[in-house]
């Protein structure tokens, strides 16, 4: 056994007649791992450098919220990590078979022998370098979900990791069989076709279904929570960038899931605001009818059973009126509507 | 048993195996409702009258419906005026279309109020047996009977809630085809533009698949009966 010569394969290393074009150090094989970490070593870090400044500002979801960055920033920074590693191996492999190819007609002989048995040096730098490698990552991932307040995904009912922001616009998604449709609690409680979000600011989306399970996917904005019934998903995000986005389902929830996406916008605060006040008086002739704003709504009720106007289910279609966080909706329409199942009037 | 044996007899099962699964898929796959043409039933330019009907119970007794006791939706041939089994239309491109739809079947209230809005027709309002409106309270429709089907194409924003019917009415529709003339419907209009050409799925908001989990599988789902496309040619 060699300690110096790390990989290198040997039998009766010395007997080998030295081969054309190699200079072997005095008294047998040249130092393998020593002609490999240069050519390791420059490739590595030009891939690196290449993916971080050429390819890495364009990699998905992009940048268009404080969740999309991370998502980037996470992926391009595994991809440094994890491109060296594939590029060792690649490296390794591509010098093997060149070095000890069988048609080399002094290429030495690497099965078996005493240097195949073990190597100390290379155990020990193979399990400590994975080791770190695993470990940071494993260190990196959570730190990287936890402080950007859940990164935009799903925290369940009760979010531990919550933005420290003091304004916070909450928006509910509600998903049923084949559409998402939005409910702005401050607006009103108005629910909307279409998702839009005001800049620079931070967004509790509250994630909920009236039927199966569905899954709520703002993709440029880097933000996918399921959409369970009966259950309040949260995740958060904060919009950096005006712009259009794809929201689509991505949990299969029947024969036309493929159809159930919608395209949200990005406005500037004032262009929301202004959106959102005059949608919030259109939407008025519809909002006194519906629910009061609740963080779940009953699936089963509803004329979810099929049968005619009444609940069948025993259950009550609407979780209790609640306010979100420290500033409570801006008013709530009707805001005691019966817990009882029996359709009421509009009034 | 030989090898060649052996190798003839799996490859036949396979051979067998193939055909069964492509036959079964094909049946799937090239069974579909066919479509009833609104291209030339006027001339061009000129305003399409699509004239649709929604029956509780499709029956069989024209189009020889798979699954008689399903609620579907029928859709009027142009000049023969037949009521065809199906969900599939062609409508020209950039034109107004005029619709009728002749509700007959009962109703309930909406899973989500929000579809009780009308919005993506001409004016964001619809006609209910002539009366102009723009929202439905489908907890307390006019008369009282929720909401029987909506008529709704996401990708177009359009939205149209029509009211139910009382089944304890002497003269509600059993079963389809129903006549507007005779039995029990409420009729609802409204009209939109179509946009360039393309496909345009519609559904309805009721889960009104009885039976089915979330009231959303069987008939709401399928294809001829209550989701639909409206596919707009040049
Ligand atoms: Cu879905
Ligand atoms: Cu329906």
């Amino acid at each position: 056994m060699s300690e110096d010569t790390g990989f290198q394969p040997q039998s009766g290393a010395g007997a080998q007649p030295p081969g054309p074009g190699r200079t072997p150090p005095a008294g047998g094989q040249p130092h393998h791992f020593r002609r490999m970490i240069p050519i390791w070593l420059a490739l590595a870090l030009a891939c690196d450098l290449i993916w971080w400044f050429v390819v890495g500002p364009h990699v998905p979801p992009g940048d268009m919220s404080t969740s999309a960055v991370g998502a980037q920033f996470d992926f391009n920074v595994l991809f440094l990590a994890a491109a060296p590693v594939v590029l060792a191996v690649w490296v390794y492999l591509a010098y093997a078979v060149w070095t000890w190819r069988a048609s080399r007609a002094d290429a030495p002989e690497p099965v078996g022998g005493p240097a195949a048995r073990s190597n100390f040096k290379v155990q020990f730098w193979w399990i400590a370098i994975t080791t770190v490698v695993v470990l940071a990552a494993f260190v990196f991932g959570t730190v990287e979900l936890i402080v950007p307040a859940g990164a935009g995904g799903a925290e369940g009912p009760n979010p531990i990791w919550k933005p420290t922001a003091k304004h916070m616009l909450v928006v509910q998604v509600i998903a049923q069989q084949w559409k998402f449709t939005y409910r702005y609690p401050s607006y009103g409680g108005m629910q909307t076709n279409t998702l839009v979000l005001p800049n620079n600011t931070w967004i509790a989306f509250h994630v909920t279904s009236l039927d199966v399970i569905h899954s709520f996917w703002a993709y440029q904005i880097g933000v996918k929570v399921d959409a369970n019934p009966q259950l309040d998903d949260v995740a958060y995000t904060k919009t950096r960038q005006t712009g259009t986005f794809t929201v689509r389902c991505s949990e299969l929830c029947g024969i036309w899931h493929g159809a159930m996406f919608d395209y949200g916008k990005v406005l500037s605060k004032s262009a929301f605001d202004h959106w959102a006040t005059t949608t919030e008086k259109k939407q008025a002739v519809n909002t006194k009818y519906l629910p009061p704003f609740a963080w779940t709504y009953s699936p089963t009720a509803n004329g979810a059973t099929g049968a005619t106007g009444v609940n069948t289910s025993g259950q009550s279609p609407f979780s209790p009126e609640q306010h979100y966080g420290a500033t409570p909706a801006r008013k709530l329409v009707r805001s005691s509507l019966t817990s009882t199942a029996t359709p009421t009037t509009g009034t | 048993m030989s090898r060649s044996w052996r190798i003839a007899i799996v490859l036949g099962l396979f051979a067998c195996a193939v055909v069964l699964v492509v036959f079964t898929a094909m049946a799937y796959i090239a069974t579909s409702p066919p479509t009833v043409s609104y291209l030339d039933s006027q001339p061009p330019g000129a305003t399409v009258h699509l004239v649709m009907q929604t029956d509780g119970v499709v029956g069989s007794a024209t189009g020889g419906a798979a699954h008689p006791t399903w609620v579907s939706y029928r859709i009027r041939t142009p000049k023969t005026h037949a009521w065809t089994h199906t969900t599939l239309v062609y409508l020209p491109a950039h034109s107004r279309i005029d619709v009728t739809i002749y509700q007959f079947d009962s109703g309930s209230p909406l899973r989500n109020q929000h579809f009780g809005m009308v919005t993506g027709t001409i004016g964001n309002d619809a006609k209910l047996n002539g009366k102009t409106f723009k929202v439905l309270n489908s907890y307390d429709t006019p008369n009282g009977q929720g909401v029987g089907h909506t008529f709704t194409v996401p990708s177009l924003g359009i939205n149209v809630p029509l009211e139910g019917n009382d089944t304890s009415k002497k003269t509600f529709c059993t079963y389809g085809p129903c006549d507007p003339a005779t039995q029990l419907h409420t009729k609802t209009t409204f009209a939109f533009t179509t946009p360039g050409v393309g496909n345009y799925r519609f559904q309805c908001f009721i889960p009104c698949g009885g039976g089915r989990y979330a009231g959303n599988g069987g008939a709401m789902q399928t294809l001829g009966y209550m989701g639909g496309f409206l596919e707009v040619r040049a």
